[in-house]
């Protein structure tokens, strides 16, 4: 039966329309106009309205079994709704002066909704172009799942090769050859976004692509897994020599800026790591983990710094002072443990964060600046030395952050399968059970604070190391907020995960400074969806685990038993 | 000596007394019922048995010895082992990963392979549904996996406790074949119930609690025809 919705499809394409009011009025269409995708046809502001417009028409396509000729009339519609509120917008920026309460309600704005072609004939563009994008957004909604992901990869990696033009042009513009395609693809120079024939490119390598996997993924794998067990050995070995090599030559090929993003990245990565046992594998929900950054970073200042100025000036070499830093964490983790051994969810949650500010407020206060600096912090940290070098730029940090965050990476997934793993994830799910199953409360309890907070620690001693100065407003409360959601959006648990979410959340962020304003607003927004969506993060740990399970039962039991 | 035995315990859940001097004792190889209204503490006796409440005065002895220097982990590993009243199982776990984790406290692989294929014998659906994740299993499923999981411990004394609370009928009636199989293949059962007549029919002795004390203490058949009994717990007049 098909039936046509219309209060449904109304009301989408006018909830879509408010949102698309809220990001014209916040000035992000405005601001980001400046930004290109594709060179000079579509900007990155319009990329945020056409975004709205098709995720509402994806919606409404989906209101009712309708047929698909009824479906595109249901997108084209909400598309169509979707601009009438735009207009109306429009119109009334250029007719009231709004700007003395919504200062981003500009004559520029009209200009760049109306095409540049004044009113009422650039709104009828508005309309016929919101109904045509709307058209489109449900006839992905009708296309067959294998299409449908194929198209949106295809559109979503033209937005971010788009994005990341300039990153990308200048990383890779020392390489002969490369960089013919390069201009190609992106045009010249000075435009920023990629130029037409580059994105349709794009598009259709990238689409084309994920297309021909899928289909022959199942015949690659199963070819993979007829292979005799040597030869799989050295393939995935050449696999991780690769990788390998990447990994080495990264910085040389990134060049100092992003080896500097890529450096803030691993930070956050490795306290993801540490912040992952604790929440993910032990369900401690810990909202200071700030506390043994701060701490790993000021206990490497006053041990290692030159400055003369505190009480103590110690001058111990970094790697002596970096296990005094971890070990100080983990006390500080252990101390933090025993007062809120019974302590659970929200409760646990409060107390810690006030641990995390007490710490912000004791680096802070005068009654510690003779020792830590206060609100001067501490300065003149000397740079490590390694093997004779000196550890004291992006390119030879990135190595000590890789390092640092390849032995978590370890250590973390040695964790997870070990026994002490399966008591944190009984513990997660009940604690009185997981008693009852003859697992120490206390030890795990405080083992998970501990490595976390040792992970953290690390991370606070490398960002000492890194930036040779450390300030108390270094350590925010924020800082937490954003480990925390890093490994939301990466999926509660899961190793990978974290590294996702770093990357979406501390990389992204990092690469897009010109947009910092909106920063929050985009964070909140991607939040809340996520939450709606897809709330198991982008990388889970367990779904993951179970579709392998499917296929190996018999031999993951006899396994599992014998290991156990 | 009883393989457990109970000598005069108070427990208080702050101030409130909750159990009244109650002495119990189980010898190998028995089914022991406890049966009682709501509140009268049976589920109270079964938390102090395993150690997750202290007893304020009297012994919780295990083969002669006193159980009370032992945290709740630790009497586990002396081969107590609990059936949560509803269920516990570990709902994001799988069937498999839920055995795994009442294998906790064994160590040697061989014993827990046997240990796993003793459990899947007694509940074929659990071998059925070992990959599915435990909160999405049925009632009856979730009773089974709980059980299963507890044997996994190899105890010498299981607690059982409601483990018919929530069942249709026919689920309580094989659930009940089920224990009566576990202890005819050599583990003690200590089982409370609201389904006293269930639990006195497959139970050889039993204790009736009534406000944190025992009332009455005799064989099973007994007090299946004692008139208070039928009166206030088998709803016969």
């Amino acid at each position: 039966m098909s039936t046509f919705d219309w209060k449904k499809i109304l009301q989408l394409g006018l909830i879509g329309g408010l949102v698309g009011v809220l990001i014209a009025l916040v000035g992000m269409v405005e601001e980001f106009d400046e930004r290109d995708i594709i060179a000079g046809t579509l900007s990155m502001g319009w990329t945020m309205l056409i975004l709205t417009v098709l995720v509402t028409a994806y919606f409404a396509a989906g209101t009712s079994k309708m047929n698909n000729l009824l479906s595109i009339a249901a997108g084209a519609l909400s598309g169509a709704v979707f601009s009438v509120v735009m207009s109306i917008l429009t119109w009334m920026v250029d007719t009231f002066d709004l700007r003395q309460t919504l200062v981003n309600a500009s004559p520029n704005l009209v200009k760049i909704l109306t095409f540049e072609q004044g009113i009422p004939n650039g709104l009828i563009i508005l309309i016929v172009a919101g109904a045509v994008v709307g058209a489109l957004g449900s006839a992905i909604f009708i296309l067959p799942d294998r299409y449908r992901k194929a198209v949106s990869l295809g559109l979503g990696m033209v937005a971010f090769l788009g994005l990341m033009q300039d990153i990308i042009q200048v990383s890779l513009a020392g390489f002969e050859g490369v960089s013919d395609a390069i201009v190609w693809m992106f045009g010249r120079g000075t435009e920023s976004g990629l130029s037409v024939a580059g994105a349709i490119m794009v598009f259709l390598v990238v689409s084309i692509g994920n297309l021909l996997w899928e289909t022959n993924a199942p015949k690659v794998n199963s070819q993979f897994n007829k292979l005799p067990q040597k030869s799989r050995r050295s393939l995935k070995w050449l696999g991780y020599g690769i990788l390998f090599l990447v990994i080495i030559y990264l910085p040389a090929v990134l060049g100092l800026y992003l080896t500097e993003v890529v450096n803030a990245t691993g930070l956050f990565i490795l306290m993801g790591l540490g912040l992952n046992i604790v929440v993910g594998f032990a369900g401690l929900l810990d909202l200071g983990y700030v506390a043994f950054y701060a701490i790993g970073a000021y206990t490497v200042g006053v041990l290692t710094n030159l400055s003369g100025e505190l009480t103590w000036s110690f001058g111990w070499n970094f790697w002596l002072a970096l296990p005094a830093a971890i070990a100080l964490a983990v006390f500080a983790g252990v101390m933090l443990g025993i007062p809120v051994l019974n302590m659970r969810g929200d409760y646990l949650a409060i107390v810690t964060l006030g641990f995390g500010e007490i710490i912000r407020i004791l680096a802070l206060s005068d009654f510690l600046k003779p020792s830590i600096g206060g609100s001067q912090g501490i300065v003149n940290i000397p740079p490590p030395q390694f093997l004779g070098v000196l550890v004291n730029n992006p390119q030879t940090l990135y190595y000590f952050i890789v390092a640092g965050a390849v032995l978590a990476l370890f250590i973390s997934q040695r964790l997870r399968d070990s026994r002490l793993g399966r008591s944190w994830k009984a513990l997660r799910e009940d604690e009185d059970v997981a008693q009852a199953m003859g697992i120490n409360l206390v030890a795990t309890k405080l083992m998970a604070f501990a490595t976390g907070a040792a992970f953290s620690g690390l991370s606070g001693s490398i960002l000492a190391a890194k930036l040779g100065t450390i300030y108390p407003h270094s350590f925010a409360l924020l800082i937490s907020i954003n480990v925390l959601a890093l490994i939301i959006v990466g999926g509660m648990g899961s190793i990978p995960g974290v590294f996702v979410g770093g990357l979406l959340l501390a990389g992204v962020p990092e690469l897009l400074r010109e947009f910092a304003e909106y920063r929050l607003l985009i964070y909140g927004a991607l939040l809340v969806v996520m939450m709606q969506v897809r709330p198991e993060g982008f990388w889970p740990e367990a779904t993951h685990k179970r579709e392998l399970h499917e296929d190996s039962v018999d031999v993951e039991l006899v396994a599992e038993g014998q290991e156990a | 000596m009883s393989l457990l035995s109970i000598e005069n315990i108070h427990t208080y859940y702050g101030n409130i007394h909750a159990l009244k001097g109650i002495s119990l004792h189980i010898e190998k190889g028995e089914i022991v019922t406890l049966i009682g209204g709501n509140g009268a503490g049976k589920t109270t006796t079964l938390r102090t048995i395993s150690g997750l409440l202290k007893p304020r005065e009297g012994t919780v002895k295990l083969n002669g010895e006193d159980l009370s220097k032992y945290k709740a982990h630790e009497i586990v590993y002396k081969g107590i082992s609990m059936v949560p009243e509803g269920r516990g199982v570990f709902a994001r776990l799988t069937v498999t990963e839920n055995l795994e984790m009442g294998a906790y406290s064994r160590k040697d692989s061989q014993e827990i392979n046997r240990n796993m294929e003793r459990v899947f014998n007694l509940f074929p659906r659990l071998k059925e549904r070992r990959t599915q994740v435990a909160g999405t299993l049925s009632g009856g499923e979730q009773q089974m996996l709980a059980t299963g999981r507890a044997l996994m411990a190899s105890p010498s004394i299981l607690l059982m406790d409601e483990p018919s609370m929530g069942l249709a009928p026919v689920l309580v009636e094989l659930i009940f074949d089920i224990i009566q199989q576990i202890n005819k293949e050599g583990t003690t059962v200590l089982l409370v119930e609201q389904n006293a007549l269930m639990a006195l029919g497959i139970a050889s002795r039993g204790y009736v609690l009534q406000t944190g004390q025992i009332v009455l203490n005799d064989s099973a058949a007994v007090l299946k025809s004692d008139p208070t009994v039928q009166k206030a717990y088998l709803g016969m007049e």
